[in-house]
């Protein structure tokens, strides 16, 4: 459980807004083992999401290397990161996104379609993972049938439905009130505990504080790397 | 991305925003129907023409008094060019003639017919006993005009079905006789129902024998002379051999145009198959349209699902992928419509049959083809450029875009 899943080195992510220079990352340095549990903390701006996107192989560093298991994904062409997307890594986002004219199990079977994994598979999984995730009676109901909750248990049945070795949550309670933010936390730290690697970017710092290791970011680096050894839930830092 | 869940995929992306869906296929639906319908009547009015000539009867050769084509100066046209009419002796003279098997003179005007109390105006076509073989002219009742002298005929005639229902309702008419113009009539025959025809109505004519309606109408000139070859091999020696002989009979001039029936069939095909071209191309513009609509279309589905294609990229589809559901839904709706088109082209086609029974509207084969496998290009090829947009897209600003 301690191999090291997550390497980056010297990553460097700048943007071009018209003539200025915006620098997301400048000189990143970090690695994160398999089954860790991170937050990622930090104000606007500070390249929380520009990180994720980049772990996530949505985005590629301008330079610097980044290795997952082993293997060195910056260079991969587009096809072979969008395979890796598929098999090693779970997105869960701020804003659900559903695809509205799909059911719920219909939206948790998404990425095995993509994949094009057998029609059997794909209906023994979705059952288990609707009674995971207590959605039995809402298989086939569209995510405007939902309510906020449910709409996360969906989009996190989705991220783990193809067995991810880590799953990368953006803000994942922004939209959801305080009682409903708890439940999908379990659930993500439920996962993070069979294993998972989960690396969560929030603003809330109650929630970053019961995570086992805080990335506190600023101005594209990392400014502080807390490794709390106390489980939670604990105080705010 | 296996073919069914692609194919369901873009069947549930197309539904899922009916109007957009359905005014696309609409589109396409018209510019299939357009070709169908389009060339259904193209194509319906050659058949509708070639039936006609064709029962003309088989084997035909033509005479026509006069040239109707130019060809160029020529010593005769210097001295005079008063045509000579074509008489009965000429008629007799084509008999010689070795390719010919028939011949049938023909001279044509209007007169009235009565027969107790009842009048109507008529066209009378004096003719001769071979006019029957010569047009495959089917008897009702009785029997055609007698075997005999061309010079001299019996006072006997044969009537179209619509005269006979006209003068004698529903009473007998064989043995009847009748008043035409100025001469009385037996009625020995009454030809079959044949119906509306290019060519003369054999259904309101009256047929007596050439020389008496020659007497009728005070000439002794012909309007046609119609030949019957021996075989189809043999119809361009017996237009040759008709043409020599009727140049030596008018003192060497050629002023009789000899046509065939294949000349004239050949012709009429060219023109109306490059008629039936010609609208198939005018429908395919339409097609050409609905394409650029199938674009327009997908690049507006394009911009509103950004952050869905974001999100299927996140999820591990391949850029391929990506083209692949875009370019199906894009295919997926033009087949639709040409289906929808091709029904509704061929119930109209249909329609048009059913309202007009002699005209054979069906759309020939190569055009619906034709018309389906447009549909089917022009929908795939202006999908191309939304489904590589979709692709091309980059995930990171995709997914934020709400």
């Amino acid at each position: 459980m301690s191999a090291t899943q997550i390497e980056l080195e010297r990553i460097e992510r700048v943007f071009h807004l018209g003539d200025s220079e915006v620098h997301a990352l400048r000189g990143l340095n970090l690695c994160i083992n398999a089954g860790e549990y991170v937050a990622v903390m930090g104000p606007s701006g500070s390249g929380k999401s520009t990180l994720l996107n980049l772990l996530g192989l949505l985005d590629r560093p301008n330079t610097g290397v980044y290795r997952l298991e082993g293997r060195d994904v910056t260079t991969l062409s587009p096809d072979e990161q969008a395979r890796v997307r598929s098999q090693r890594i779970g997105f869960v986002f701020q804003s659900f996104h559903l695809v509205p004219r799909l059911t719920a199990a219909e939206n948790i079977a998404l990425p095995m379609v993509l994949a094009g994994l057998p029609a059997a598979q794909r209906a023994e999984r979705v059952t288990q993972a609707l009674k995971d995730y207590g959605l039995e009676h809402r298989a086939d109901h569209k995510p405007d049938e939902l309510s906020g909750g449910q709409r996360q248990r969906v989009a996190i049945a989705r991220a783990t439905i193809m067995r991810p070795a880590m799953i990368l949550a953006d803000e994942p309670t922004g939209n959801l009130d305080r009682a409903t933010g708890e439940e999908v936390i379990r659930l993500l730290e439920g996962l993070n505990a069979s294993g998972v690697t989960l690396i969560m970017v929030t603003h809330d710092n109650a929630l970053g504080a019961r995570a086992k290791r805080q990335l506190l970011m600023q101005d594209g680096g990392v400014l502080a790397d807390q490794l709390q050894t106390a489980t939670p839930p604990a105080e705010a830092a | 991305m296996r073919a069914l869940d692609l194919i369901r995929f873009a069947r549930e992306a197309a539904t899922g925003n009916p109007l957009r869906a359905g005014l696309l296929v609409l589109a396409m639906g018209i510019g299939v129907a357009a070709v169908v319908v389009l060339t259904a009547l193209g194509d319906g009015a050659r058949r509708y023409v070639m039936n006609e000539f064709s029962s003309l009867g088989s084997n035909l050769v033509i005479v026509l008094p006069g040239r109707s084509q130019t060809g160029g100066f020529s010593p005769g046209n210097a001295i005079t060019n008063t045509t000579r009419d074509l008489t009965i002796a000429d008629a007799q003279a084509l008999l010689t003639a070795s390719a010919v098997k028939r011949v049938a003179p023909l001279t044509i005007g209007t007169s009235e017919i009565s027969a107790g109390g009842k009048l109507r105006e008529v066209m009378v076509a004096g003719t001769v006993s071979q006019y029957a073989q010569v047009r495959q002219m089917a008897m009702a009742q009785g029997r055609f005009l007698a075997d005999g002298d061309w010079g001299r005929g019996a006072n006997e005639a044969v009537i179209g079905a619509k005269v006979r229902q006209d003068i004698f309702g529903t009473g007998p008419a064989l043995g009847q006789l009748v008043r035409i113009g100025d001469r009385r009539f037996r009625i020995v025959g009454v030809l079959a129902t044949a119906g509306q025809g290019l060519t003369l109505n054999t259904d309101e004519l009256v047929l007596v024998p050439v020389s008496l309606a020659q007497a009728m109408f005070n000439t002794n000139t012909l309007f046609r002379i119609m030949i019957e070859a021996h075989d189809r091999s043999a119809i361009e020696t017996a237009k040759k051999q008709v043409a020599d002989i009727l140049q030596t009979r008018h003192d060497g001039e050629q002023d009789v145009t000899v046509i065939t029936q294949d000349a004239v069939l050949s012709t009429f095909d060219r023109l109306l198959g490059a008629l039936t071209l010609g609208v198939a191309g005018i429908a395919a513009i339409s097609l050409g349209v609905a394409g650029i609509l199938v674009m327009n279309v997908m690049l507006v589905s394009v911009s509103q699902r950004t952050s869905e294609i974001g999100l299927l990229k996140a999820l591990g589809a391949t850029q391929a992928g990506i083209r692949m559901i875009f370019l199906t839904e894009a295919a997926m709706l033009s087949v639709t419509g040409a289906l929808l088109g091709y029904l509704l082209g061929q119930t109209a086609a249909a329609l048009i049959r059913l309202m007009y029974p002699t005209f054979p509207a069906y759309a020939p084969n190569w055009a619906v083809l034709a018309g389906l496998s447009t549909a089917l290009v022009t929908g795939i090829v202006f999908g191309m450029l939304p489904a590589r947009r979709a692709a091309a897209l980059d995930p990171v600003q995709a997914l934020s875009k709400r």
